[in-house]
């Protein structure tokens, strides 16, 4: 059923992607930057301090996505019964955690300026953290646990408990009275946010996509190749 | 000009921050993916090169073996 799944047939894409996927990154990236820095407006509220939301808000956008993709595809591997969907998950796992690790940090900096402390016990900013210790332990399970089944079983489960944050994190700002922003962008009605500025927050998005496929295949090239030396030494 | 750019009317500090710890984590997570990437390949080739003439054949019909002795990943 997942034929296109087979290492053999997927590492022939897989191995020569990453440096097309590079050279993209950089491309965008760089006018990613352009924008953000120097062609967008400043706030009128937030002066120059809303540039932040430009790596802040991608970085939370794809921890939040990637999250939801390892639960996935850790799901369909259960039902499936294919070790593939993990081997996928584990690759997609390192630049998720970044990508929550740079939303926090930057999240802290913009807090200083904008609302005059680091760090608050926010519900939108503590549930990040949350998040940031499921990747953490999803990590480290795959880390410690030696036996296959064992550590199927165990990061499965982590992600199933870890999913039931993500929309708490949505809805946080919602919910409850928080310190944080509400959400400015909104796929269904019009955006709260002018397209002066909504274009770099676009073109950086497009950027952190394009690092966390790059990451992934590198990671998953690293996977594969080390199943393969499990495969030599049977041989 | 550049001070106006660097300054960004008192808030410099928190944008450039901001950015500057962006890429650095980005630029962290690739060189620990790709020396992992590397040590792995260097162990395959180290293994397959020791392999006897006989599980060198069989090794040998594996598509996926030839593809990771000969993929560089340049980047």
């Amino acid at each position: 059923m997942f034929k296109i799944l087979e290492p053999n047939k997927i590492f022939l894409i897989t191995s020569k992607a990453p440096k097309y996927v590079m050279i993209l990154f950089i491309l965008v990236f760089s006018i990613g930057l352009v924008e953000a820095l120097i062609l967008s407006p400043e706030d009128y509220k937030q002066s120059h301090s809303v540039r932040i939301m430009y790596v802040h808000v991608p970085a939370a956008w794809i921890s939040l996505g990637i999250f939801s993709s390892i639960t996935f595809l850790s799901l369909c591997g259960y039902i499936f019964k294919n070790k593939h969907f993990f081997l996928i998950a584990k690759s997609l796992a390192p630049s998720g955690l970044i990508f929550n690790i740079v939303a926090l940090v930057t999240g802290s900096i913009w807090g200083k300026p904008t609302w005059g402390t680091w760090w608050a016990w926010d519900a939108r900013i503590t549930s990040m953290l949350i998040l940031a210790i499921f990747y953490l332990l999803y990590l480290i399970a795959w880390r410690i646990f030696e036996d296959k089944e064992q550590v199927i079983k165990i990061t499965t489960l982590i992600t199933i408990f870890g999913i039931i944050n993500v929309p708490i994190i949505k809805y946080s700002v919602d919910w409850w009275n928080t310190l944080h922003q509400p959400a400015s962008i909104n796929i269904m009605s019009k955006s709260a946010i002018h397209s002066s500025m909504l274009l770099p927050l676009l073109i950086m998005s497009a950027a952190f996509a394009l690092f966390s496929l790059l990451i992934f295949l590198m990671k998953y090239n690293t996977e594969l190749i080390k199943l393969k030396n499990k495969g030599l030494d049977r041989l | 000009m550049i001070n106006e750019l660097l300054n960004m009317n008192g808030y410099g500090s928190y944008v450039w921050s901001s950015f500057s710890f962006t890429i650095l984590s980005f630029s962290i997570l690739y060189v620990i993916v790709k020396l992992q990437y590397i040590k792995e390949k260097n162990k395959f080739i180290a293994k397959y090169g020791s392999l006897d003439t006989k599980k060198a054949k069989i090794a040998r019909t594996q598509i996926i073996n030839q593809e990771i002795l000969s993929s560089s990943q340049s980047i």
